[in-house]
């Protein structure tokens, strides 16, 4: 078992409905952690609240399934603490987007070095169905009953007008190549975002599995990641000609590089609280 | 020997240097020196004043009556003029319209001094000068103070100004000399982040927030000398799930805010509970509800912290009572934090947030750091490691990520022993019950309050927090008139320490408290059924104080 992505199974009873999509992306992220050659215990899996967000507790590894929204965050605080943890955040639309959005953002400021994958289904699965930040405009749901009268959020673009510096879309039935694009954004230095355009099929009757082999396609090998134009350019239709693959590459500096007095990880650090006599000194 | 100095103008005309001048200089001079702080939100003008006030004997809290008023502006000497001692003085510049002809003024030709040096920016510099003359205080040992707090901004220029200011006056008061000075001048915020340094902690994440933000400054400042990171979240939510991150990874971690801040870190508390995470919160109370007012004080935030996050679950609570416990409490909080893996709350305000008192050094080597991670035999127990393990007191065993070969969960759902999610009854009965359990051995722990004043008192006033001093000083100066009274000081207020105000009880109990339905009182109440027989209540943004909880007393009698 050890000489497999199995090595990453648990024994927990998976809760997700029949056919859907996260079953595939589940998969896939074990895989490419075992063709990381990553381990259970010095691998972090973190979530919000979401079906997305479920995936930590079906991986054996350390994991964090947070609050809803509150996946990025507390990232900071584990590569402060302890940079030799390999982080991989796994959160829905609605909860990175949506309730996490404030976060998303700056986190993409901070730029730690993680990666996220957004499971985006474009619609909430959880509570059963409403509109999420990416459901087309017009689409109906079991809560936007006329359909959704508000714009839906474009992630690809969002994050490169912050300064992201890796962005890639896979689609959940395409395994190889997300596996193959997990792998590059592991290897990546710095935050990197994949969007996992996935198919919801107890509430999503609109982007289905037939749906999305229709409208989407794989970039050229010819297509520069980074050329910031051109990507921003492409990024731009989800409608019906949605680019999969690395969409944009630029070299960023890490969160950790960036903190001038950084000097590596502060679970080991020395510290005696007689250490802080030298302090005492602003106060005489 | 005692004075009380009162230096007011509008924002942005000095005064904070001129009040730790005169701070840092009373104090080398071997003073005891208290200072508080009123200030507006705003950053120029309006109406903003210091209290300073120093003897040879200790001094623990503020004081109303004055006798000296250094004011910069005419606002400052009509508001304050009627609190000045007979004998009071007045020290301004020479151009101030004198009205009263009954009260005593030192006139300082302050700004004819500056325009001559072409100094413009330092008029309080040159009232320094007269400051120092007034009290016939050391001048060469004041010089080297503020060449020391100066630095090197304009030394010389400031120094000829500071001379001249000294020449402009006369003497009028007198100082007892002190020499003997071993102790360090702190205010309450400082206090709790030099606790929180001295403790280990290694990571503090907050949003800015008056008057919770100087903890954040303090920390800030220092940390690359001590190798910890300090983090400006986006928002309050994120300061708490950082903290949390950093917690669970290993580290000592803090986060802290005001009353706002904390109403958006509440979802963060009720994770930490459920995940049995260590987390230090500070709450440097404010008047509120919402935006209230940011540069006030205010005891208002008990009721609301006791169950903040749905359901039920333990947390501790202590309020600090003066810049010396701010300082042991932050300590002990990382303590029991880490002992029980709980949240612990420091309950600060305002007033000692920004309020400065002379005390003995820290003991720093009376401090142990335990983390209280379990052992590899522990772990052994059982086949498979159990974050969550059912014990007796209710404390699982934890271990770090990273540091063995076991994963370690973190669920914010109801989980079993190994942090599984499971929606099974018994577990959760099982679960929640085991997490409550801590509270009954975290109570064990809590520290009885402070009893002070005569033995068989007729009346006990009950506070908590900054009041202490004020209540502190009103029990002696009450006992002296002949009058019969006691005081029991919380600090842990939650779990309530029962002990105390069960024997207290039978004397007529007197809450005295910095909001407006006696939130300590209700809680003593409900834990214990002892009811309170006055209130005094104060909830106008201002420090009580000891005149005032004088006077209020004797209008309940």
């Amino acid at each position: 078992m050890n000489d497999s992505y199995k090595l990453f199974n648990t024994d927990v009873n998976i809760s997700w409905c029949p056919g859907c999509g996260d079953f595939a992306i589940l998969l896939a992220i074990k895989e490419a952690l075992f063709e990381l050659g990553l381990k259970p215990n010095n691998t972090l899996i973190v979530s919000g609240i979401g079906q997305a967000a479920k995936t930590p507790q079906y991986i054996k590894a350390n994991n964090f399934n947070s609050l809803h929204g509150r996946a990025l965050p507390p990232t900071i605080g584990m590569k402060v603490a302890n940079n030799d943890l390999n982080i991989f955040v796994t959160s829905g639309d609605g909860d990175t987007y949506g309730e996490g959005g404030n976060h998303f953002i700056h986190n993409i400021r901070r730029n730690p070095n993680i990666v996220h994958l957004v499971y985006n289904n474009r619609v909430y699965g959880l509570t059963k169905g409403q509109g999420s930040p990416t459901t087309d405009l017009g689409q109906t749901t079991t809560m936007q009953l006329n359909g959704s009268y508000l714009t839906p959020l474009n992630p690809i673009t969002l994050a490169m007008t912050l300064g992201a510096g890796f962005i890639g879309r896979a689609y959940s039935g395409d395994k190889r190549n997300l596996i193959d694009l997990i792998k590059k954004a592991f290897e990546y230095n710095g935050y990197a975002l994949i969007d996992v355009l996935q198919p919801c099929p107890s509430f999503n009757k609109i982007n289905t599995a037939s749906w999305y082999k229709k409208n989407t396609y794989n970039l050229e090998k010819n297509y520069d990641p980074k050329d910031f134009y051109e990507a921003y350019k492409t990024s731009l239709n989800v409608i019906d000609h949605i680019a999969l693959g690395l969409l944009y590459y630029k070299e960023t500096t890490p969160y950790l590089d960036r903190l001038p007095h950084y000097e590596g990880s502060l679970v080991n650090r020395k510290w005696k609280p007689t250490d802080a006599i030298k302090l005492l000194d602003d106060f005489i | 020997m005692e004075y009380n100095i009162l230096i007011g103008g509008p924002a942005g005309s000095g005064m904070n240097t001129i009040a730790n001048l005169i701070k840092v200089g009373l104090k080398r001079h071997g003073y005891s020196v208290y200072v508080n702080q009123e200030i507006m939100s705003r950053i120029r003008g309006g109406h903003n004043f210091f209290q300073i006030r120093f003897s040879n004997k200790e001094v623990f809290n503020f004081k109303e009556e004055l006798d000296v008023i250094i004011a910069f502006d005419k606002l400052t000497i009509e508001t304050h003029q009627n609190r000045l001692v007979p004998n009071g003085v007045i020290l301004c510049d020479s151009s101030s319209e004198i009205r009263n002809n009954n009260i005593k003024y030192m006139l300082v030709n302050a700004k004819e001094i500056i325009t001559k040096l072409k100094n413009p920016k330092a008029l309080n510099i040159a009232i320094l000068g007269s400051f120092v003359k007034l009290f016939d205080l050391d001048f060469e040992f004041f010089k080297k103070v503020v060449i020391k707090n100066l630095k090197n901004k304009n030394i010389e220029l400031n120094l000829e100004t500071f001379d001249l200011g000294y020449k402009s006056v006369g003497s009028l008061l007198k100082v007892t000399n002190k020499t003997v000075d071993n102790n360090i001048i702190i205010s309450g915020n400082a206090s709790i982040a030099f606790g929180a340094i001295a403790a280990g902690m290694s990571f503090y994440s907050a949003y800015p927030m008056t008057p919770a933000t100087s903890v954040m400054t303090y920390l800030n400042k220092k940390q690359s000398d001590i190798g910890i990171i300090v983090e400006q979240a986006e928002d309050e939510i994120s300061a708490i799930f950082m903290a949390m991150g950093a917690s669970y990874s290993g580290l000592r971690a803090m986060t802290g805010s005001s009353g706002g801040g904390l109403s958006l870190m509440v979802e963060g508390i009720g994770l930490a509970a459920i995940a049995e995470t260590p987390l230090v919160i500070v709450d440097v109370q404010r008047p509120g509800p919402a935006t209230g007012m940011a540069t006030k004080t205010s005891q208002s935030d008990l009721s609301f912290l006791l169950s903040a996050s749905q359901d039920e679950f333990p947390r501790m609570i202590i309020s600090i009572k003066d810049q010396e416990d701010a300082f042991y409490q932050t300590v002990r909080a990382f303590d029991m934090s880490d002992k029980y893996q709980i949240v612990v709350i420091i309950l600060n305000d305002e007033f000692l947030a920004d309020a400065s008192k002379t005390i003995a050094k820290f003991d720093l080597k009376s401090i142990n750091i335990n983390r209280y991670l379990a052992t590899e035999e522990e772990i052994n127990l059982d086949e498979k490691y159990k974050r969550y393990k059912f014990t007796e007191t209710g404390v699982s065993p934890r271990i770090l990520p990273g540091t063995s070969n076991i994963p370690i969960v973190f669920d914010s759902h109801e989980h079993d022993e190994y942090g599984n999610v499971v929606e099974d009854g018994l577990n959760r009965t099982k679960m929640h019950s085991k997490r409550l359990r801590k509270l009954d051995f975290i109570k064990k722990e809590m520290i009885e309050p402070e009893y002070l004043g005569l033995e068989e008192p007729e009346y006990v006033f009950v506070g908590f927090g900054s009041t202490y001093g004020a209540i502190k000083e009103a029990v002696s100066i009450l006992n002296k008139e002949g009058y019969s009274v006691g005081f029991l000081q919380f600090g842990d207020v939650y779990p309530l320490p029962e002990k105390n105000i069960i024997k207290y009880s039978k004397y007529k109990l007197i809450n005295v408290e910095l909001n407006a339905t006696g939130q300590l009182a209700r809680l003593i109440k409900m834990e214990t059924g002892i009811s309170f027989d006055y209130s005094i209540l104060k909830f106008d943004g201002r420090q009580i104080s000891t005149n005032e909880i004088i006077k209020d007393f004797k209008e309940i009698l």
